[in-house]
């Protein structure tokens, strides 16, 4: 990745963020430590009722995973982001994000008064309250996409977490062809058996591109390059 | 054809004669009504494979709704049959399947709309009616609901199996003429459906057929 670098950040684990990503601009998610998930969710940045579909995303390309030429698609037919790099090879689409309840459940209490910045988040309120900033709330708040997690589905349906899907330094590169809103949080996993309320930071790198590196994504699939025609009547 | 293996089949004993409320709806027509906590709806597949795309709400604050993702791992399986509770986006159950004689539903596959219609099969498409068009329209006469709300939702009689290298495949449907499915409501719930208009997906042989819907108290 050679491009021109615009940010460079990280989330601690537990952490939530959100930025736009302006058309033309590449998003790399970086585990810094292995072991990382985050809960990812897109929006048309002009048109915010339009977002990350994924039964429309994993219907129109096959899959229930989503890894290099892949693209995120939005409920109007459009590309929010297209997946150009992967090292991990498996990103979640089944696992959403946990709440309040569900996290004291499972990794007792962890408040504030007594752990400080370290206390026990959950996927949903971080996804809330960041949501919250731009105008968006629990309406909109609809299936999320787990980076770097892998959950397996046998042949009777039942789910499976794979530990170990992503080590340090894994990363995928989010291609935006449109300005999307991505709001995400760095967060455990509903389904990792890790009885420990361990989540891990994400570095953040945004830069410009050249829109070539999405080929890859637009020529997977017939339906892409549909897709890629629809995003790009969107800026006649 | 891949049998389901973790279902169980279950009849109702629920006599048809005695529901409150009994219509047809037919292929490609919307349908909202409000269902209350303890009332049982039954979706009866009356030809076979016919896609019933459904969306609940709470009648109390509609922002709460079903959330596939928390229902799925709720019972670590992605298919939906009798016994499966299906869970609200604030983690509340909703419903539960009490009722089930085609053993499978899907919940991922989501629901077809002119954009979708448009990147699955060619341009040409747009105009066709979807799903989609008819929660619109069922919402912005409801009032209460709008696009924001159309979220994820469950497609009875419908077979989406997930392989193991991840793949989503459209089987063929293990619907039947006659199969049903019964939900009771565990909270007043609004129901949206669609009875699924797409002409251009083999899942019900290109032809949507009529549903029928039954309540009890």
């Amino acid at each position: 990745m050679n491009e021109s670098l615009l940010l460079d950040e990280t989330v601690p684990g537990g952490g939530h963020a959100s930025l736009i990503v302006k058309r033309g601009q590449l998003l790399r998610l970086t585990d810094l430590r292995g072991g990382a998930n985050v809960s990812l969710m897109l929006f048309n940045a002009a048109e915010k009722t339009e977002r990350l579909n994924l039964p429309d995303t994993l219907k129109c390309q096959h899959t229930a995973k989503l890894t290099t030429g892949h693209c995120l698609y939005s409920d109007m037919g459009r590309i929010l982001a297209a997946i150009v790099a992967d090292t991990c090879g498996w990103h979640d689409s089944l696992g959403g994000v946990s709440n309040q309840q569900e996290v004291a459940e499972k990794y007792g209490v962890g408040r504030y008064q007594e752990l400080r910045n370290a206390f026990y988040r959950n996927g949903t309120d971080n996804l809330l309250v960041e949501l919250g900033k731009w105008g968006l709330g629990l309406s909109d708040l609809l299936m999320t996409l787990n980076l770097f997690s892998r959950v397996d589905v046998t042949d009777t349906g039942r789910l499976e977490f794979v530990a170990g899907n992503s080590s340090a330094g894994d990363y995928v590169e989010l291609y935006a062809p449109m300005n999307t809103l991505v709001v995400l949080t760095a967060i455990q996993h509903p389904l990792d058996p890790n009885p420990e309320y361990a989540p891990k930071p994400v570095k953040l790198t945004l830069s410009a591109a050249d829109r070539q590196v999405a080929e890859i994504c637009r020529t997977s699939h017939d339906e892409n390059v549909r897709g890629f025609i629809n995003t790009d009547r969107f800026f006649l | 054809m891949n049998l389901p293996l973790n279902s169980s089949l279950t009849a109702s004993d629920k006599n048809p004669a005695l529901a409150t409320y009994r219509e047809t709806l037919a292929a490609g027509a919307p349908w909202l009504k409000e269902l209350k906590a303890g009332q049982t709806l039954r979706i009866h597949d009356l030809e076979g494979n016919q896609a019933v795309d459904t969306l609940f709400y709470s009648a109390a604050e509609p922002r709460e709704r079903y959330d596939v993702q928390r229902t799925l791992r709720r019972q670590q399986s992605i298919y939906l049959t009798t016994g499966t509770v299906l869970y609200s986006n604030l983690g509340n159950p909703m419903l539960t399947i009490v009722a089930d004689t085609c053993g499978r539903h899907d919940t991922l596959g989501g629901a077809c709309a002119q954009e979708s219609n448009v990147v699955r099969y060619a341009f040409e498409k747009r105009y066709m009616h979807s799903c989609r068009d008819n929660y619109l329209c069922a919402c912005a006469h409801d009032g209460r609901l709008s696009k924001r709300d159309i979220s994820a939702n469950v497609n009875f009689f419908m077979n989406v199996p997930v392989t193991a290298s991840g793949g989503l495949t459209f089987e063929d449907g293990i619907s039947a003429p006659g199969k049903y499915v019964e939900l009771r409501a565990e909270m007043d719930v609004i129901v949206l459906i669609s009875n699924c208009p797409q002409l251009n997906n083999p899942c019900n042989a290109y032809n949507p057929t009529p549903a029928e819907l039954l309540i009890w108290d």
